[in-house]
């Protein structure tokens, strides 16, 4: 499917440069700053940005993704606000934008409506931890009637068949999860049989662009699991250094929006000189 | 219409499947089938078996209780005993059976969440027997409500991790327990607590709890040369001690089911009537009825019985509902209290919370039936661990 995501992803590849998807969770850390950070992030030089919706029940995430959207439900955000911040977004800016977020509240939105209002509100895709291919087929359809990419993810313990039958159903790139484990989680120590493992990836998945998440804290970290993807996303590692500039009341808002975009800026293109 | 749910894909009606994350997608393949080759294999079953009896102490007794039944004006009321088990209550059933499953798979680590700390101590239990590492995962909260039972999960050599993330309770402590097993899948087992979870649990917790209808069966017989009751009444929470006495008897349309959720303070103040009062929705990897609020998030449940306290239900347990082929009646807490009391004072067996909400029922369901109909009651568990909440309340 030929999309905004996909046209910028492909254009960065023939220009042999390697994308950078950065997460934030909708709401946090508190519902004002979502306008400001996604500015931040788009001006620290993000490819795509994956806005994630704060659930309850975040089974697949590591503490600081948790702890944030704890926080955000905290303040009261609901799935309207965040299709409305993400509408926002789109008349400001070009950049690619997914939701990233667990199937319940979706379901409970209900899923014509919520494509149809992502669609409208200029969103580019979805990701959906705890929906993988065999439960996605209704998703699909839904969200290719939309046309919304729908992304699906491999791990390092994903047979080398379904590898290719998941590069197969997603759209728009395939998330190469880097570790058997939680969003945030510590790289050390693990790079060589995560890049064995990209490599093995990078050969089944041959139709969508590759790019790899979960753990990458820094721009050496991405620059080491690029290597064998077309890209990286940082999640975890951002929503941290907000919550660290947030903490600290010396900061204004607008210098803490310019600190956010040179922590995303120096992710890709390493340490400012 | 005969019921052989669920499908291939764990499906029961529009109920269940596997809504997991990648990464636990060849896991639950694997365990899959190894439980399918297990339950086909006539080996697996021996030593199952013995250890149900030599172990858990199976078969239990079904008691007539012929002074509740008289108390409650009717019926010929009969106690499944599963208050008897090793452990006190049904829970360990499941956990041998899926222990026996971890040791075929290979799997050296234990895991398992609890919420009034009967799971675990059943999951600390067979993982002592068998000599496997064993953590445990419960809400802060739980931990301080239920520190006997931390006690004795220690004691069995476990470690009880306390969960500090969301609510702090049963929920939470599930959704750690599958955090830990995405980050360990290889050499980790998840001892799933009841017939929740995405496919296969909901099937293969059903089949290791289906002993109790079974027995049922054959000792009504003995009993009354009857082969099937007319009523049966079961608490639920996840709803496995319930699925474990109805299920045999599914196919029977002349077993009338009888399904007790725990209404709290009440249905219109803080309760855990899932399947009353929830809608349609997702949670820990399957599709079921769901306390929730209208965005989707997950609402607390409350109930005084922990085992109860949960905003979820097994997904055959929604299918059953939406079917008609089980009706599902709420107790509040009070009369749960007022439950336990009157089996201690009638029979001489003091239940647990959880049972006592089935025992409450009794009074709506006898005046419901002809007067000598056959009412099987699971007797789930044994009041033991309840006795400081008791004592606090009544």
């Amino acid at each position: 499917m030929n999309s905004r995501l996909s046209t910028r992803l492909l254009t960065l590849k023939s220009n042999g440069e390697k994308a950078m998807g950065i997460f934030l969770t909708s709401g946090f850390p508190s519902p004002e700053a979502t306008n400001l950070l996604l500015d931040a992030i788009d001006e620290g030089g993000a490819d795509f940005i994956e806005l994630g919706m704060p659930h309850s029940d975040p089974l697949a995430e590591g503490l600081p993704i948790q702890h944030s959207s704890t926080c955000a439900l905290k303040a009261g955000i609901t799935m309207q606000d965040t299709l409305e911040a993400a509408a926002q977004f789109r008349q400001r800016s070009e950049t690619p934008l997914l939701l990233m977020g667990y199937i319940n509240p979706i379901l409970r939105f209900g899923a014509v409506q919520f494509c149809e209002r992502a669609a409208a509100a200029g969103v580019d895709g979805l990701i959906i931890p705890d929906l993988p291919p065999q439960e996605a087929s209704l998703m699909r359809k839904h969200m290719q009637k939309y046309g919304l990419n729908l992304v699906f993810l491999v791990a390092p313990n994903t047979p080398t068949e379904r590898m290719k039958e998941i590069d197969r159903l997603s759209d728009g790139f395939v998330y190469c999860v880097t570790i058997t484990g939680l969003t945030g989680t510590g790289l050390a120590g693990r790079l060589d049989t995560i890049n064995s493992y990209l490599k093995r990836a990078r050969e089944m998945i041959t139709h969508n662009p590759l790019l790899v998440g979960f753990g990458i804290r820094t721009y050496d970290n991405a620059c080491d699991l690029s290597k064998h993807t077309d890209g990286f996303i940082v999640g975890s590692a951002v929503i941290k250094e907000v919550e660290r500039l947030w903490a600290c009341p010396e900061l204004s808002m607008v210098e803490r929006g310019q600190l956010v975009a040179r922590f995303v800026r120096s992710l890709k293109y390493g340490p400012e000189k | 219409m005969i019921y052989n749910a669920p499908d291939r894909k764990g499906r029961f009606g529009p109920y269940g499947g596997a809504y997991i994350p990648e990464i636990l997608v060849p896991e639950l393949d694997a365990l899959r089938v190894a439980f399918e080759e297990s339950w086909q294999d006539a080996e697996f079953h021996v030593q199952y078996q013995d250890l149900l009896k030599t172990y858990v102490g199976r078969p239990t007794a079904l008691t007539p209780a012929n002074r509740l039944s008289e108390a409650l004006g009717g019926g010929h009321i009969l106690l499944k005993r599963e208050d008897l088990c090793h452990t006190g209550a049904h829970k360990i059933n499941n956990t041998i059976g899926q222990i026996l499953l971890a040791r075929k798979m290979g799997k050296t680590r234990i895991i398992a969440e609890t919420g009034a700390g009967q799971h675990g101590v059943a999951t600390a239990t067979v993982a002592a027997r068998f000599g496997l590492q064993c953590v445990v995962y419960m809400g802060v909260e739980d931990t301080e409500r239920q520190a006997l039972n931390v006690a004795r999960m220690q004691l069995l050599g476990a470690e009880v991790r306390p969960v500090t993330s969301g609510s702090q309770t049963l929920k939470d402590a599930t959704n750690e327990a599958i955090r830990d097993w995405v980050s360990n899948p290889t050499d980790t087992f998840y001892i799933i607590g009841s017939v929740v979870g995405p496919h296969p649990y909901p099937m293969m917790v059903r089949s290791f709890h289906n002993v109790i209808g079974e027995e049922v069966k054959r000792q009504l017989n003995e009993l009354t040369d009857r082969n099937t009751p007319d009523v049966l009444v079961a608490c639920v929470g996840g709803g496995s001690n319930a699925i474990g006495l109805f299920y045999p008897f599914i196919n029977h349309p002349e077993v009338q089911m009888f399904g007790v959720e725990a209404a709290g303070e009440g249905l219109d103040g803080r309760h855990a009537a899932t399947l009353t009062r929830g809608a349609m929705g997702v949670l820990h990897g399957a599709m079921s009825y769901l306390l929730q609020d209208d965005d989707g998030q997950i609402e607390l449940a409350h109930s005084i019985s922990a085992g109860l306290d949960y905003p979820g239900v097994g997904p055959e347990h929604s299918w059953l509902k939406d079917l008609g082929r089980v009706t599902y009646l709420t107790e509040t807490d009070k009369n749960a209290l007022a439950g336990v009391e009157l089996l201690s004072r009638t029979e001489g067996i003091i239940p647990a919370l959880e049972t006592a909400h089935a025992i409450a029922a009794l009074k709506k369901i006898v005046p419901q039936v002809a007067p000598d109909s056959i009412i099987v009651v699971n007797c789930s568990g044994r009041g033991d661990k309840d006795m400081q909440t008791i004592m606090d309340n009544l």
